[in-house]
């Protein structure tokens, strides 16, 4: 009897441990596009994201409608021309954290390797990011390039706005254990 | 040896969990959206007669509406180009469902101006709704002093619309839109015309490619008099969207930019080759950095 309530005691302990989930609802990623006439920045603060401490596993979604821009035309256009999010409503990211420790105090340089789905493209990625325990939360911020032809998302030649090959994606999050 | 199964299975059992589909559970918690359809026309017009986009909030839109004369007056005229009707109009957005505009068209020396509200909006995920309500409501003053309009008292210089313009988007390459009219005038001739007017307007967008549509419209005079002399207006146009602008290249069979003059007083026959060529160019400036929250208020 005795044995098997230990066992259960240790169940618990282990699921405790193993099995905890850290979850980031209105996390925020935003994209910059640098250009010679116009640069193009959007900010989206509905990014929802979930990360197991055990494994490392993580993921993303991002609705692509809540992406901001300072012009309404603008996310109009990114929606409807770029994105096709009557499509494509959510990219994604599924994948992993390496070379994270949950005791370690002060800002540490992580890996994030996976997929990550944009447009209905799926590509694998491996970017460098930054990670930090502080007060039982994890922050986690990472700054990485995308190419638009990679996702199969072409500017038409016609596009007076100037929008460059390569943007720059911003992520910024706060994890609370779920 | 139990216990070491159980413990064993145990932690198996959590592996597994973790590498289930975060993506799936992300889904759950995120729960469906609500998503507005965007751009079911590119343009606030179809051809000549309103669509049921109106301006975001804080956008500003100026429109240069362009008729030359018909193409079947022949090489002395330049197939229509060295005659011109022109309307200069601006059109802004109070809220992204409210807008107002005014213009002012060289026929008839008018001015206009109109109120357009978004009722209802077609939207796809958790609240769908099929299709768009857009009500306009307009008025017209011509100042043109000479000819017949000589001596024409104020109000009968005046001349109101209302419409209802219902649209949806059925795929990102097809849009249609029925748009019933009635236009009053104040002063007509009662013996070939009525002072209200209901028309029917049919417009349709089909998508060439991402930038470049093609765009057909057409109006119905429901119950004008026996043996009037006008005709319904009938327009064909490419759409051509370039990030801020709209570049409209049409023909058709009035030169008439306001209700009033399309829907009532097209004097010419599509098909007997009275086409006008034409444009509508747009410019779309935002005005307020801030741009006024587009959920579920006005």
């Amino acid at each position: 009897m005795r044995i098997i309530f230990s066992a259960l005691l240790l169940l618990l302990a282990v699921s405790n441990t193993f099995s905890q989930r850290y979850m980031a609802e209105q996390g925020v990623i935003s994209f910059f596009s640098d250009a010679p006439v116009e640069d193009i920045s959007a900010t989206n603060r509905n990014v929802t994201s979930i990360f197991t401490a055990a494994t490392g596993g993580i993921a993303f979604s991002v609705p692509v409608r809540d992406f901001e821009f300072e012009k309404k035309l603008m996310k109009e256009h990114f929606n409807d021309k770029y994105m096709e999010s009557d499509r494509f409503p959510r990219s994604t990211f599924s994948g992993t954290i390496t070379g994270f420790s949950m005791t370690a105090s002060g800002p540490q340089r992580v890996r994030a390797q996976g997929k990550l789905t944009i447009h209905g493209i799926v590509k694998e990625i491996d970017v460098p990011g930054s990670f930090e325990v502080k007060d039982g939360a994890i922050h986690m911020k990472t700054r990485f390039t995308v190419r638009l032809a990679d996702y199969g998302i072409r500017i038409p030649q016609l596009l007076w706005e100037n929008i460059s090959e390569e943007i720059q994606i911003t992520v910024d999050l706060t994890y609370n254990p779920k | 040896m139990r216990l070491l199964v159980t413990v064993l299975f145990s932690f198996m059992t959590f592996f597994v969990f973790a590498q289930e589909d975060l993506l799936e559970e992300l889904e759950k918690v995120q729960g469906e959206q609500t998503d507005l359809t965007l751009q079911t026309f590119k343009g606030t017009r179809v051809i000549n007669g309103h669509s049921v986009e109106t301006k975001p909030g804080g956008a500003l839109e100026f429109i240069i509406s362009h008729r030359f004369g018909t193409l079947n007056s022949g090489s002395y005229n330049l197939w229509g180009l060295d005659a011109s009707t022109i309307r200069l109009g601006l059109e802004y957005g109070l809220t992204d469902r409210l807008g107002i505009g005014v213009g002012r068209s060289s026929y008839d020396k008018s001015y206009d101006g109109y109120l357009k509200y978004k009722l209802l909006r077609q939207a796809t995920g958790a609240e769908a709704f099929p299709f768009t309500l857009t009500l306009l409501a307009s008025t017209q003053y011509k100042t043109n002093k000479s000819g017949a309009d000589e001596g024409l008292s104020s109000s009968d210089r005046m001349s109101y619309a209302l419409q209802a313009l219902f649209a949806r988007k059925f795929s990102s390459g097809f849009s249609f839109q029925v748009a019933p009219l009635l236009v009053h005038r104040n002063a007509v001739d009662q013996e070939l015309f009525v002072n209200d007017l209901i028309a029917l307007g049919l417009g349709g967008r089909a998508r060439i490619t991402r930038s470049v549509s093609l765009h057909l419209e057409y109006y119905a005079r429901l119950n004008e008099k026996e043996g009037n002399p006008n005709h319904d207006a009938i327009g064909v146009g490419i759409d051509i969207e370039t990030g801020g602008h709209v570049f409209q290249l049409v023909f058709t069979n009035t030169v008439g930019m306001m209700e009033r003059i399309f829907a009532a007083e097209t004097t010419e026959d599509f098909f007997d080759g009275d086409i006008h060529f034409g444009f509508n160019i747009t410019r779309t400036f935002q005005l307020s950095k801030k741009a006024r929250e587009s959920g579920k208020n006005w």
